[in-house]
């Protein structure tokens, strides 16, 4: 199997307990093309972070194989290991950067481990430093940056090594709002120059509607949902849909029954004419529209007359929308 | 001012003790030596070998911790006793200053071997697992991650041993080894010498401040946290 990016085959990790065993990754296939966003979401305990450590090779499958760039992590050797990690690079939620090091140095040391002469080592430290915009700092401690900027560092130390893989385990989980946003564009903006796959785990949507272009919603170890994500967001109803286009809270009162409609890929002016024909008493409470992966995507909370609920259900189906009655209240 | 002209008249003191003083400093300085030496590699392999260490290895970490259990039990004195015998074959004679470096350095050992593993394991397995991941081999993760890391923690570690070699070094003194001990026994107590061993006390606590001073600032120097 030659072929770029990061291949899963059924694979399987089971942990075993004194009392029986625990099946974390059960049957995972998954595939991410060089060059796309890919995150992976879930609840925590689905296996997110086995996941990613199956990824590094710091965990072994019980099961199936990893690929990285058309080399199978989970049968490599110790040596053949520490080579294919040159090509990952690994982004932390709590950063891990070498506190007895200086920012230069921390975003060095992979350079230093692949026994890059000092000289150049100097010049890739303040290229990348530049990158992540971080020039004039290489000389402070970590302790000395912010949150976002030991992220920074992170992320540059990830990148040093020229990786074709950049693995982001809730990379901006402890960041504030401001500094996920701007964190999550230099994610997106290494990969558009450089071109690198980039899985990234996360619970927060926000960071996949931002960043990704496919997602894999994990569940108890296996795959529940995987798209691309205009198409996952085109699938009404389900989980993932639901999550990445949710309603804003409803107002209180109103009467009557809910109905919710969702739309994807579709015209969004047509969707709004055809609620506007509905009549009567049908009025939008709650609504959401996204873009997602380029196409638009929306759920929208009808209020509608009790007596009027299947007729307006039918309806909406007939013109080709997801609908469903949500209970009368 | 009586008292000053019997502290600058005792031979004892003119003397005996700067002889003495050195003693002590030669005797604590090797066996501090030698103990890191012997102690952070230990420390080292106790981690590695632990469950969640580098290398973990139930059967090799149980030995090591029982050894470094007894050597950390035994009292001092016993165990100086006890050593008398490979004392001799290694220095030669079981008296002075040189003799009583072997058994400090024996039980400094596993002293510091403890100290060293509980800094070693303050470093995040996630700092351990960054390293590893841009390629680094075990080698390279021991010195450069988590000695390097634990650096502070290792030289706080290393003033404590250092004063506990202090110490120790005066218990020497009971049994021929020389030093400030030696003194403060031979004439402050078996010939009611009063003034020796108060002038050796004032000298231990005045090394053990200078050494807690010296050891706190380096520390802090290494602390970049």
């Amino acid at each position: 199997m030659v072929d770029d990016g990061i291949v899963l085959n059924a694979l399987r990790k089971v942990y075993p307990l004194r009392s029986g065993e625990v099946m974390a990754l059960d049957g995972i296939d998954l595939r991410v093309q060089r060059g796309a966003v890919h995150g992976i979401v879930g609840e925590s305990g689905a296996g997110k972070s086995t996941l990613i450590r199956c990824v590094t090779g710091l965990e072994r499958p019980t099961s199936g194989s990893v690929w990285v760039d058309g080399e199978e992590i989970s049968a490599a050797g110790e040596r053949d290991l520490r080579r294919a990690r040159r090509r990952i690079g690994m982004v932390f939620q709590h950063v891990h950067l070498f506190d007895a090091r200086t920012a230069a140095d921390n975003v060095g040391y992979p350079l230093r481990i692949a026994k890059v002469p000092a000289a150049r080592r100097r010049e890739r430290v303040a290229e990348l430093l530049e990158l992540v915009g971080l020039q004039g700092r290489g000389d402070s401690y970590p302790a000395q940056l912010s949150g976002g900027q030991r992220q920074r560092v992170g992320i540059a130390r990830a990148l040093a090594a020229d990786p074709s893989v950049l693995l982001c385990d809730e990379p901006t989980s402890a960041l504030d709002a401001a500094t996920t946003r701007q964190i999550l564009r230099l994610i997106r903006d290494v990969r558009d120059r450089i071109g690198l796959t980039v899985l990234i785990i996360t619970h927060e949507m926000s960071v996949v509607r931002e960043v990704c272009d496919s997602v894999t919603l994990l569940d108890r170890g296996r795959v529940a949902e995987h798209g691309p994500l205009a198409e996952v967001a085109g699938r009404p109803g389900t989980r993932l849909a639901r999550e990445l286009i949710p309603l804003p809270p409803l107002p209180a009162g109103g009467a009557g029954a809910g109905v919710e409609v969702a739309f994807a890929g579709a015209d969004t002016a047509s969707v709004f004419r055809t609620i506007g024909g509905l009549g009567d008493g049908v009025e939008v409470a709650a609504g959401t529209v996204e873009t997602l992966g380029g196409t638009q995507a929306g759920r929208l909370r009808l209020d509608v007359p009790a007596d009027r609920r299947d007729e307006v259900l039918r309806a909406l189906r007939d013109a080709g929308l997801h609908a469903e009655g949500g209970e009368a209240r | 001012m009586s008292w000053l002209t019997e502290l600058t008249s005792n031979p004892a003191i003119t003397d005996r003790l700067p002889e003495a003083a050195v003693e002590t400093l030669l005797m604590v300085g090797w066996s501090a030596l030698l103990a890191a030496l012997g102690g952070l590699p230990l420390g080292l392999w106790l981690r590695s070998s632990d469950p969640g260490g580098l290398r973990p290895h139930r059967a090799v970490n149980a030995v090591l911790s029982l050894v470094v259990n007894v050597g950390r039990s035994l009292p001092f004195i016993i165990l100086a006793i006890a050593l008398i015998p490979v004392t001799r074959w290694l220095t030669g004679s079981a008296l002075g200053w040189q003799a009583a470096v072997v058994p400090l350095t024996v039980g400094a050992i596993p002293f510091y071997a403890r100290l060293a593993e509980a800094a070693v394991r303050e470093v995040p397995a996630g700092k351990v697992e960054a390293a590893l991941l841009a390629g680094a081999s075990r080698r390279q993760v021991l010195a450069g991650v988590l000695v390097r890391e634990s650096l502070p923690g290792l030289v706080s570690g290393f003033t404590v041993t250092v004063v506990a070699l202090v110490s120790y070094s005066a218990m020497a003194g009971a049994i021929g080894a020389g030093g400030l001990g030696f003194l403060a026994i031979s004439y402050g107590y078996n010939r009611f010498q009063w003034d020796v061993m108060i002038v050796c006390v004032v000298l231990i606590v005045l090394l053990v401040q200078l050494l807690q001073t010296v050891g706190d600032l380096v520390a802090r120097a290494l602390d970049h946290r």
